[in-house]
């Protein structure tokens, strides 16, 4: 299961649309770094609005992609996880610290500006 | 009770006496006899029990006429399920009648009461009219007793249940209003909590808070707990968690209005403060929330 990377000015949004095994999770991580460094972006938004779970694997892999995204000088959003999801993530102690999270897609690009603007 | 057996040998007895537990079949001659009995002598037996409801100040919350009614289906009912020994029949009647009654303001021991009153009217009237062959009435109480009692139990039961029913729906009703989620500006909510914070309510409120973020699209979240007295380290715990799922939908959380065992509470279970933005009370607040989203308070220019 690919997760579609679309560029959006110096920014990229990915969206996941269905759950993602392990495997399409690290695909996920690799494709992701390497689009950032082809374009030279300076935010990524990870749109999660479609996931119904998420899982201690997923949490992480998601914390990793915003620490690799760091090393190249740019910002990770996620945005769209569901209440649902909130609620049972922090049950488990998935509490993604660190990294940026934003209601949804509008809010997430919002946030990237704000702090593009800032370090300009 | 004390039981004389006498003449075991009759062949009758034997035919009718069904063991130690004494429950006469459904149809057996006894107890048919004993339900022909109760509808032949019903009108004066219903004004009898009504008579010693009366007397007992059982009811006072309906009058005269209504509990005769009652009392007319009840004893209807009794007899129909002395008579088939099903009590499906009875335990929907017990059921609706409670929930008639329950808003009246009738209480537990007067239904178990006047229950229990029928099954001694019936009883006595039985006494009476068999009074001369006590043989044939310790037979007619074996088939009468277990079923009088089951009936009390059932009509007990299903009162109890239904005020059980109405209790809880009314803990929901008080969860709903105590927790409103208010929006006070654009993109920021209150949720003043009132009261105690039970494990159930704690996640309710939760639930309720990140429903709202969503809808409401809320970048910050006052919670005021002013009105909670204390708070114990699940509960606080939950806290915790609420503010950590807010933030996952992309809210800032200021908790207000912590009072001094509150926040003895939250040091002991060791929570990371740096998790948890608070500020003394809802002025203060609202005043930090506004500042978050950029808004900025001035007094108009006063005319001199």
């Amino acid at each position: 299961m690919e997760v579609p990377i679309l560029k959006q000015g110096d920014f990229l949004i990915a969206t996941v649309q269905a759950a993602l095994t392990d495997a399409d999770l690290l695909h996920f991580r690799r494709a992701l770094i390497q689009q950032v460094v082809r374009c030279r972006s300076q935010g990524v938004i990870v749109d999660v609005t479609s996931l119904d779970v998420m899982d201690s694997f997923a949490s992480r892999t998601l914390r990793e992609i915003a620490q690799m995204i760091r090393l190249r000088g740019a910002q990770t959003v996620i945005v769209g996880i569901q209440p649902e999801v909130a609620f049972a993530m922090v049950q488990l102690g998935l509490t993604l610290e660190n990294v940026a999270t934003a209601l949804d897609l509008e809010e997430g690009l919002a946030h990237l500006k704000q702090k593009s603007e800032s370090t300009a | 009770m004390a039981r004389i057996d006498t003449d075991l040998s009759s062949t009758q007895v034997q035919e009718e006496f069904s063991g130690s537990a004494g429950h006469a079949k459904p149809g057996s001659v006894l107890l048919r006899e004993l339900v022909a009995h109760l509808r032949e002598r019903r009108t004066q037996l219903r004004e009898e029990w009504a008579r010693r409801i009366t007397e007992a100040q059982l009811l006072t919350a309906m009058t005269k006429d209504e509990i005769f009614a009652e009392a007319t289906s009840v004893y209807d009912n009794y007899v129909e399920a002395l008579e088939t020994g099903t009590f499906e029949a009875l335990q929907a009647y017990a059921r609706n009648l409670s929930e008639r009654v329950i808003p009246r303001g009738v209480e537990t021991h007067e239904v178990v009461g006047i229950v229990l009153l029928l099954r001694d009217v019936l009883a006595r009237s039985l006494f009476a009219k068999y009074q001369t062959d006590f043989t044939k009435l310790n037979r007619i109480l074996d088939a009468y007793e277990p079923a009088a009692n089951r009936i009390a139990n059932t009509v007990a039961v299903g009162f109890v249940q239904e005020r059980e029913r109405i209790i809880r729906e009314q803990q929901e009703a008080i969860r709903e209003l105590s927790t409103p989620v208010l929006q006070v500006r654009e993109r920021l909510l209150i949720l003043p909590i009132i009261g105690v914070i039970d494990p159930q309510r704690a996640r309710q409120l939760t639930e309720q808070l990140l429903r709202g973020i969503r809808t409401n699209r809320a970048k910050v979240v006052v919670i005021d707990i002013t009105g909670v007295a204390a708070m114990d380290a699940t509960v606080a715990n939950h806290l915790v968690q609420t503010v950590e799922a807010s933030r996952l939908l992309g809210a800032t959380v200021i908790v207000t209005g912590l009072s001094p065992e509150i926040a003895q509470t939250i040091v002991n279970i060791g929570v990371d403060l740096g998790k948890m933005n608070t500020v003394g009370d809802l002025q203060g607040g609202i005043e930090q929330a506004e500042r978050l989203l950029g808004y900025k308070v001035v007094p108009l220019a006063e005319s001199s």
